[in-house]
């Protein structure tokens, strides 16, 4: 379990994230939703501390993370994998060396216990015989689910996920989406994903967090989503024609 | 200022929460296979031409008969040693070496390689850019070794094959009067050169923000930056050291 208490980060004196409080569940995907533009970003680099909120903390199962000294801090970094929104594949490193690398830097396996488990990882995202391609000779859809398995090859606690299927074709995005929840019950562990899209929320959106320009103004399932009563989640939900006629009509799913 | 300042930082940052030895002999090792082959060809070819064309300007200047024609490659010599193998080949170290490092470094910074290595609780500027700087300090100084005996060849050979001097004239010239001391000069300098071309590269590079534009000019930014610095040390290091 993730939780974040009353953080708040500005940019050169503009105000980015104002006062945000939450928990994000162990065994559930967390979602993280808003338009663009919004703070998401900001708000998972705040909470894995690529970015140092100004206000605020953030606990991992009860430790003080933005407290915490070097030491500890790099203990709780070990535990966490990170999906990015641009997968952030080392492009100098072909598939098999980008999974085994926080093997390499973070463990001390040999390299036959290291070279099983980049291969179980690589299976486990539906991907075989590309071990030796280069991230620059495969899809963008491929290059996720390398990121993905990247993220969870040292058996992480906490998983990270930067819009995920930004970019993908609806099919693929589901694909991936059921990956990321699949993985997250199997391994019982606290993954948080930041999204705008509808289909994921809807998908798989078990714990919903809504941001509106730095503030949180809702936080519920995708079960009561559609009747937040909250008129900017409306008009995010509710974007077309289609889906303005189905407000009101639709009372849960 | 406020550049200098961060630079500073960038830096020291280096030195904190290093990695372990073994990790950083590879990485060396690899950045300095890099560098080497990736240099090496011109470097050659860059210090063989300005041998050449220094003796058959100098002989052209020289027409005076009364001077003997072994100050020829005496003169090629000096120029050499003192500023073409280490200053001016700093500069084309600067155009090829520095800018795709700052180029690698920044597209690094904009595709999240960087934070994704942060993330992992690696000390991404003491993984990515200490061994960069520590390999240039060791290839450099080869490479302006190389360069210097490939000028004094370029030299040789178009002093004889013309028929500006004899072969005899130009070893004689070469050894004419020489001081070892400007030896360790060259290497002194290239040292210094080694080391701000790459941490000023790294540095502009590391420190990309936005997109591939950005990039472009973050390694224009590190040559002509680099290229700077080169020349205002070269200018103290002569007054210090000469
Ligand atoms: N490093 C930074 N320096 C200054 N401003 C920043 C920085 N990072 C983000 N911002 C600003 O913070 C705001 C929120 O950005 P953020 O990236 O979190 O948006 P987002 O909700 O993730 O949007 P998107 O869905 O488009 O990714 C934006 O206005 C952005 O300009
Ligand atoms: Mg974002």
């Amino acid at each position: 379990m993730i939780k974040i208490n009353r953080i708040s980060k500005a940019f050169n004196g503009k105000p980015v994230l104002d006062n945000i409080s939450g928990e994000f569940d162990k065994g559930k995907t967390n979602l993280i939703i808003g338009s663009s533009g919004t703070g998401k970003s900001v708000l998972l680099k705040c909470i894995v501390g690529l970015l140092q909120p100004d206000q605020g903390s953030v606990y991992f199962d009860l430790r003080n993370f933005t407290e915490a000294d070097k030491d500890m801090k790099s203990e709780i970094r070990r535990e966490m994998g990170m999906l990015f929104q641009g997968s952030a594949l080392f492009d100098s490193k072909n598939v098999e060396q980008n999974v085994m690398f926080p093997l390499d830097v973070l463990t001390t396996k040999t390299l036959e216990e290291k070279l099983d488990r980049v291969n179980f990882c690589l299976k486990r995202v539906g991907l075989e015989n590309v071990n030796s391609k280069m991230p620059s000779e495969i899809s963008g859809g491929m290059k996720k689910r390398v990121g993905i398995a990247r993220a969870i090859v040292n058996n992480p606690n906490y998983l990270f996920c930067d819009e995920p299927n930004s970019g993908l074709d609806p099919q693929t995005s589901i694909v991936i989406d059921e990956l990321i929840k699949e993985i997250t019950e199997e391994y019982d562990i606290t993954t948080v994903v930041v999204t705008h899209d509808m289909n994921s929320v809807m998908g798989i959106g078990e714990k919903i967090m809504f941001l509106y320009k730095g503030h949180k103004l809702w936080e519920g399932s995708y079960h009561e989503i559609m009747n937040s009563g909250v008129k900017e989640l409306d008009d995010f939900v509710f974007t077309n024609k289609v889906m303005k006629n189905l407000k009101g009509k639709v009372t849960s799913l | 200022m406020k550049g200098f300042g961060k630079y500073v930082i960038f830096l020291g940052s280096l030195f904190v929460r290093r990695e372990t030895f073994k990790t950083y002999y590879q990485l060396v090792l690899e950045e300095c296979i890099i560098i080497g082959i990736g240099s090496i060809l011109l470097f050659v070819l860059v210090s063989t031409f300005m041998g050449a064309v220094s003796t058959i300007q100098t002989a052209a200047n020289l027409v005076n008969p009364l001077i003997p024609r072994y100050i020829i490659s005496q003169v090629v010599r000096e120029m050499t040693i003192l500023e073409l193998a280490p200053t001016v080949m700093a500069i084309i170290y600067a155009g090829k070496v520095g800018s795709s490092m700052a180029g690698g470094l920044g597209t690094m910074r904009i595709t999240e390689q960087i934070d994704a290595l942060e993330v992992m609780g690696i000390n991404s500027s003491s993984y990515l850019v200490l061994p960069k700087i520590i390999a240039s300090i060791l290839m450099y100084p080869l490479l302006v070794i190389v360069a210097g005996v490939c000028s004094l060849v370029g030299g040789y050979l178009v002093g004889t094959l013309t028929g500006i001097m004899t072969a005899e004239d130009y070893i004689y010239g070469i050894r004419l009067a020489f001081n070892p001391y400007f030896i360790s000069f060259a290497l002194i300098k290239s040292l210094v050169f080694a080391f701000l071309i790459s941490s000023i590269s790294s540095y502009k590079g590391y420190y990309t923000q936005g997109g591939a534009l950005e990039v472009g000019i973050a390694s224009t930014s590190a040559v002509t930056t680099s290229v700077i610095a080169v020349l205002l040390s070269d200018y103290f290091l002569a007054q210090l050291l000469l």
